[in-house]
């Protein structure tokens, strides 16, 4: 198919903005370059933190939308980008975590085992980026083919993390909920459309053949 | 009709006339200033006439004042750290009025310059710590509430001290959002308003407040979280009671009148333990956290006997 050629590259790239977007905005706030209009502002960790957390949902939100935007398109492209925007969704939260790891709490493990265990909201955001690991190794079209049913099967976890990662977000804005209300509506949109179809037919997600599946 | 002095007096060009004469400028220079000041909308802070107080002072750099004016919360103009600085600067500071109410003897509506005018100003370099675990240093200009206070003569039933941000939709963005109960309600109890560290400021870095971080009128209370500093203050109440004050009355469980900064009462979400201090060193590691916020040694006192745990 001739437009994936290009759109994929070009997908791929935009995928990357928000993080060579971080990426100047540090170079920036250490003095080691000066690009015109790229600034973190007064606490740069914070909103490394905020805008990789932001870009994982947003990730998860458009890896969710791939499947409806098939059936209602009738369009088969739209799930051959499923894996590389899912992908990136691991990429942001792997690099959330990161910041998080390593510029927010300095490398220590001990301080981010504490979080873990004593703040919920922590406790839930880890164990997205946890449930993120076995899709992210098992996304290649070998493991796929291996795996077989049982692959879509293990792919249906991204309704648990992307709500894993709704709540997480929602559970730690001090007060103004709007946001994290957002997402949860554009979730529950989401996997409603998902129930609506079982609904109305229900054999087809359980007979569906694993190499196009309708896990995401 | 009375007509309040601060119906015909700039508050800036007020402020700044004292530091003018006050430095033996000329005439020529009043008049300018009071000129520039004359336009209504949008008040760019003017220079104050003020003393250092070193002993009140802390140490450490302060933060530049491009940090400290446009990364702060203000939800009046929105909830993000860069809406006041954006959302603020049409915002009327003048004239501006305070009303006194409450358990004392001296009660009315007072002109903004009538509530500064028996009151030198000072410097103060305090840490602020903001209840979501970042901290700043920033180098006030203002003068003890207590002397502010004691003019108003409060009786002995006041106990506590109530303040009130002004409610003007209009002006204020946030304010058409229901995310806070408005107006914004703030209390001390009165032995910790009279402590000499609690402050009325007006302005920082030598200037008046620019209006996202309070003009023309707020509270500083160095060993409480931030939020307890109310800003753009119309009201100043004697209550026997304690005030339902903002925070506390919205979310009881994370917030408490008191909000000392406390390293060991985690909010119930996130750790108080460490802050991150914004500024020069933003990829450096957290600083712990001092107990009432490295004030310890002059307010512990107030808090003697009390269970810190229950009263945060």
């Amino acid at each position: 198919m001739v437009p994936t050629r290009w759109l994929k590259p070009v997908a791929f790239a935009a995928c990357l903005l928000p993080a060579v977007h971080l990426g100047l905005g540090v170079l920036n706030a250490t003095g080691v370059s000066h690009w015109g209009g790229v600034s973190l502002g007064a606490d740069p960790v914070k909103v490394m933190l905020h805008t990789c957390g932001r870009w994982t949902l947003n990730f998860l939100m458009i890896t969710l939308c791939m499947s409806p935007l098939r059936e209602i398109t009738r369009w088969v492209l739209w799930l051959r980008f499923r894996r590389m925007f899912g992908l990136f969704a691991f990429f942001y939260a792997l690099l959330h975590f990161t910041v998080y790891l390593w510029l927010d709490q300095s490398g220590r493990f001990g301080a981010l085992w504490q979080d873990i265990v004593k703040r919920p909201y922590i406790t839930i955001g880890m164990l997205g980026l946890t449930l993120l690991i076995p899709l992210a190794l098992t996304s290649t079209a070998k493991a796929q083919r291996r795996l077989g049913r049982r692959w879509s099967r293990l792919h249906r976890l991204i309704y648990l993390i992307a709500i894993l990662g709704v709540w997480h977000f929602w559970w730690q804005v001090k007060k103004d909920i709007r946001e994290p209300a957002l997402y949860a509506c554009g979730l529950a949109i989401l996997l409603g459309f998902r129930l609506w179809k079982q609904r109305r037919s229900p054999a087809r997600l359980s007979v569906a053949k694993p190499a196009r599946s309708d896990a995401a | 009709m009375k007509i309040l002095p601060s119906e015909i007096t700039p508050y800036t060009t007020y402020l700044s006339r004292r530091a003018l004469v006050a430095g033996g400028l000329g005439w020529a220079a009043v008049q300018s200033l009071g000129g520039f000041a004359g336009k209504a909308f949008g008040q760019p802070p003017a220079a104050l006439k003020y003393t250092r107080n070193a002993a009140a002072s802390i140490a450490d750099p302060p933060n530049s004042y491009a940090d400290i004016s446009t990364y702060n919360n203000y939800y009046e103009f929105g909830t993000d750290k860069s809406d006041p600085s954006e959302h603020a600067q049409k915002f009327r500071t003048q004239p501006w009025q305070v009303t006194i109410g409450g358990e004392a003897e001296v009660t009315g509506t007072f002109g903004l310059e009538d509530i500064l005018k028996p009151h030198p100003l000072e410097e103060r370099v305090y840490r602020l710590r903001c209840v979501e675990a970042w901290s700043m240093v920033i180098p006030w200009i203002g003068f003890p509430l207590g002397d502010l206070l004691k003019r108003f003569k409060p009786t002995s039933k006041a106990k506590f001290v109530e303040f009130k941000t002004l409610y003007d939709p209009k002006q204020m963005p946030g304010q058409r959002v229901p995310v806070l109960e408005w107006p914004y309600v703030e209390g001390l109890r009165i032995d910790e308003a009279m402590h000499p560290l609690a402050i009325m400021a007006v302005g920082l870095y030598g200037k008046t407040l620019p209006n996202q971080n309070g003009a023309p009128l707020r509270l500083i209370v160095p060993w409480k979280y931030g939020f307890k500093g109310i800003k753009a203050i119309v009201g100043i109440s004697f209550t026997e009671r304690v005030p339902r004050t903002t925070w506390a009355g919205s979310n009881p469980s994370e917030y408490g009148f008191f909000a000392n900064v406390n390293p060991q009462v985690d909010h119930p979400r996130w750790s108080q333990a460490t802050e991150r201090r914004i500024g020069a060193n933003a990829f450096g590691p957290r600083q712990p956290t001092l107990p009432f916020n490295g004030y310890g040694a002059q307010v512990a006192a107030l808090y003697a006997g009390m269970d810190l745990r229950r009263y945060f």
